[in-house]
């Protein structure tokens, strides 16, 4: 128990009087589990309001009760000062409240007009009136600033385009409120600021943006209030301007950042330790479409950052090492013995582990238990027929729910019931419990929470101390400097660069990147 | 109370239950069992052994379709596996036990092979279960037809013919086979990984060929296990009325499977699967077939009393009927109609 949570929760007042949602003692229950109870949100016509938590405060809980998507156990929603039951989402719509989650739930083979409009296109002798409907589009698209062409099929675009639209047909409905769920988690910073420019306009038009994202730097750019909750209670209600970072992620995770702080000390006593034979070692490794040819090696005790942009074969490059895909040419060596990865089953047999950044659909499997999902791979690669001892289950499960601090912490619990963070650490316990050598993390602290980061980079260090070799793949370099001895740039499906991490800057990393990039150019201006 | 209620086998149980009653009303004696010549007689008796052929095929199709998979051939497969062992005994010392044994394992070798068959264009091949199953549900009855000749062979074989009409300390041959594969089954399943792996595969199959599931064995296992089942039920669908039709011989026996399947709780979208639900609604099907002459309606009508359960397991199924019919569940299923 920390001081905070005996004080009753702040109150920020805001400029608007009167509130567009005021959410008040908010309740929910799932079975025996209270995700919320008696939190409340109060939202004022033309502010952005962040909602800040880690994983599992009840952020995303409160925004489906305000949808309509739960039904609430206790408290009251009122809209425009009316009280209401939102049964469905729709029924939310109608009242003006529209939301734009994570992943873009719109049709990639339609126009983007077809899509802004789709179920209430406008309608001609019992047909759809396309000019209409693509005017009525374009208005609104020119009215927030997007520059898109309506006609344009939906899925030729780019992903921040596409969130930019889901945006445009949200707000096309008369939104009072827009809810916007993680929505930069997959944007790069050009893009990100083209969405808080279409947010900016919004505001100004007297819009209620409620915004959810990990990223405190564009909460602090964007946001005007916010609302913190931790485990499913309100925390308070704070002016952004009037709160420090370190005030905030202290309100958030309900303990000192020395978590955080003693890591960065532990980290940097970690040195390389390059001696010996590597442990696994690529030669002109390639794959055609995918990646061109690398060298790599990776030696025990050390950490190898992987740094570079978006697509700039990053992931591709841990596929290959892990077999995931197949690779054309080249030679992979593991403890000097060259070996062919046809199947992830041939490296997991040679003690290698690739947790993939695509948790959800290369990850967990949702339906089984959290214990299932941790022995998943120790179970495969021991074959049907020989079950892992209940004894030993129950010991690995207990251990690493504890050593990873997995919430809840009930081995039986679904996978589905969990937060991204929970999640990703009982992924990183199904790979250690299979004790292997080369442990790859694609993007292990991507869209979790601060808390739970400092969990994962402090194990990754640990980890690295106690002689393991680990490939760390982050588009944050800043989280790639602090835990890699060596590091690794990537550029347009290229290894372009390897040098040891001795006070090597963001600049530094970003100066490599984009030197490259001029080098092409002249290349192929000449 | 509640947890009882929430329990996925509530509605097939009570389903099966309310058969029961409405047969018990219909006919006072349907719960009777009489003891004659050391055997076991009575409706009840009759309902449990009827049942084994579905309930063997929709053991098959459990684990298939667990597996994000289907198998429409189990039908033909059961008609190959009753031709093969009735040619078989014709042509060779028809009465002897000896032959009878032969033939049953001539014939579930040939499943085996016809599940190998299927495994191969599902797992190895990655052709869409329906239509890789479907190749065999077609052909297999035209092989069915040219291993009889076109005839409708009868045999007489006592060994054989006990594989269906037989005893055993007062019970059903028929019925303690079905239940020793019931059993077997779970044993296998739930005692050891495989069900587990099943169920991983079958939720999410690149996050387990990831973590080293080796998928591909597992579905073929699952189709060549599905075919031995099949072939099983054909055995017994043989010899209980002692000849072969290789155009009729298990017709339409793989939609009862499914069906059993379904009512039994296991999605059709593949992952979690119970294999007591499956016997639950093998049962349920029977008993129907049971109740509708009992209760004086021509059998013909089974097929449209069958639609209705379809209709009523589709409704229970439903996020949108349940939300009406305010059965409890929060929000996720909702969501998740929403979302896709």
């Amino acid at each position: 128990m920390t001081q905070m949570d005996l004080q009753p929760p702040d109150v920020a007042e805001p400029a608007a009087t009167t509130p567009v949602i005021e959410m008040q003692d908010i309740s929910i229950t799932f079975g025996a589990v209270r995700a919320l109870s008696g939190v409340g949100l109060r939202l004022f016509p033309g502010e952005v309001h962040a909602l800040m938590g880690e994983n599992g405060a009840g952020k995303s809980t409160m925004i489906k009760a305000l949808t309509g998507v739960y039904t609430i156990d206790g408290g009251t929603i009122r809209v425009g000062g009316e009280e209401q039951h939102f049964s469905s989402p729709a029924a939310a719509q109608a009242a003006g409240i529209s939301t734009v989650y994570q992943e873009v739930n719109l049709v990639p083979n339609l126009t983007v007009a077809e899509n802004m409009l789709l179920g209430r296109e406008p309608r001609r002798f019992g047909g759809i009136h396309v000019r209409a409907m693509n005017r009525r589009a374009r208005e609104t698209l020119d009215r927030l600033g997007i520059e898109v062409d309506p006609t344009s099929t939906l899925g030729e675009h780019p992903i921040a385009v596409q969130q930019l639209v889901a945006i445009a047909r949200a707000v096309d409905v008369d939104a009072r409120v827009l809810i916007l769920d993680e929505p930069t988690s997959s944007l790069d910073a050009d893009e990100v600021a083209k969405l808080f420019t279409v947010m900016r306009t919004l505001r100004s038009q007297g819009v209620a943006i409620v915004f959810v994202s990990h990223f405190l730097d564009q909460v602090y750019e964007i946001a005007d209030r916010m609302t913190v909750l931790r485990n499913g209670r309100l925390v308070g209600e704070r002016m952004v301007a009037d709160t420090t970072q370190l005030e905030l992620v202290q309100l958030m995770i309900g303990r000192e950042l020395e978590v955080l702080e003693r890591l960065d000390r532990e980290v940097a006593a970690t040195s390389a330790r390059e001696s010996g034979a590597p442990v696994m070692k690529a030669l002109g490794l390639s794959r055609k479409g995918s990646l061109e040819a690398f060298d790599l090696e990776l030696y025990d005790g050390e950490v190898v950052g992987i740094a570079g942009l978006l697509g700039s074969g990053r992931t591709e490059m841990a596929r290959l090492l892990f077999g995931a895909d197949t690779a054309d040419h080249g030679e992979l060596h593991i403890r000097s013995e060259r070996r062919r990865l046809r199947s992830p089953r041939h490296a997991i047999d040679r003690k290698v582990a690739f947790s993939s950044e695509n948790r959800r659909a290369e990850g967990v499997i949702e339906d089984l238990s959290v214990a299932d999902n941790m022995l998943l791979a120790l179970q495969a690669s021991r074959g049907w027929l020989r079950p892992i001892p209940s004894g030993t289950r129950q010991r690995l499960v207990t251990e690493y729910i504890e050593t990873l601090d997995i919430r809840p912490p009930d081995p039986q619990a679904l996978m589905r019931n969990l937060s991204g963070g929970n999640q990703q650490k009982v992924l990183l316990a199904r790979w250690l419990i299979t004790q292997p050598e080369v442990l790859i993390l694609d993007e292990p602290t991507r869209g979790i929470d601060i808390g739970a980061k400092a969990q994962i980079q402090q194990l990754v260090a640990e980890l690295a101390r106690r002689g393991m070799s680990v490939v760390f793949i982050s588009a944050e370099l800043e989280e790639v400097l602090r835990l890699s001895d060596r590091l690794v740039v990537m550029r347009d499906r290229r290894k372009i660069a390897e040098r040891p991490n001795d006070d090597v800057s963001v600049g530094d990393l970003l100066e490599i990147i984009a030197g490259e990039a001029r080098t092409q150019q002249e290349e192929s201006r000449a | 109370m509640r947890k009882v209620l929430a329990h996925q086998l509530v509605w097939p149980v009570l389903a099966l239950v309310v058969l029961l009653v409405i047969n018990v009303v219909a006919t006072p004696s349907f719960f009777d069992v009489r003891m004659q010549d050391g055997h076991l007689f009575g409706s009840l008796v009759d309902v449990l052994r009827n049942s084994a052929p579905v309930l063997l095929v929709a053991l098959g199709m459990t684990l298939v379709i667990a597996t994000r998979g289907i198998d429409l051939s189990v039908g033909a497969i059961a008609a190959i596996a009753g031709a093969v062992a009735c040619t078989y005994i014709v042509g060779s010392d028809e009465g002897a036990a000896g032959t009878a044994i032969v033939a049953s394992t001539t014939a579930l070798g040939v499943c085996v092979l016809l599940g190998l068959w299927n495994g191969f264009l599902v797992a190895v091949l990655g052709i869409q279960p329906i239509i890789a199953t479907l190749v065999l549900m077609v052909a297999g009855r035209g092989l069915a037809m040219l291993v009889t000749d076109g005839q409708i062979t009868t045999v007489n074989n006592e060994l054989f013919s006990d594989l269906a009409s037989g005893f055993v300390l007062t019970l059903p041959v028929a019925m303690l086979v079905a239940l020793l594969v019931f059993g077997l089954t779970a044993l296998v399943t739930r005692r050891t990984a495989l069900g587990m792996l099943i169920e991983a595969v079958g939720i999410n199959p690149e996050a387990s060929r990831l973590a080293g599931v080796r998928a591909c064995t597992i579905i073929w296992t699952v189709y060549v296990f599905a075919a031995l089942c099949a072939g099983l039920a054909g055995l017994i669908i043989a010899a209980n009325t002692n000849s072969v039709n290789a155009n009729s011989l298990g017709l339409w026996i793989e939609l009862d499977a499914i069906l059993a399947v379904v009512i039994g709780g296991t999605s059709l979208a593949g992952g979690r699967f119970s294999l007591t639900g499956t016997l639950v609604g093998a049962l349920f099907i029977t008993t129907l077939e049971k109740t509708i002459p009992n209760i004086g309606i021509p059998s013909e009508a089974n097929y449209l009393f069958k639609a209705v359960v379809v209709v009523a397991v589709c409704l229970v199924q439903s996020p949108q009927a349940r939300a009406a019919l305010r059965v409890r569940r929060p929000a996720p299923l909702v969501a998740k109609a929403a979302v896709s």
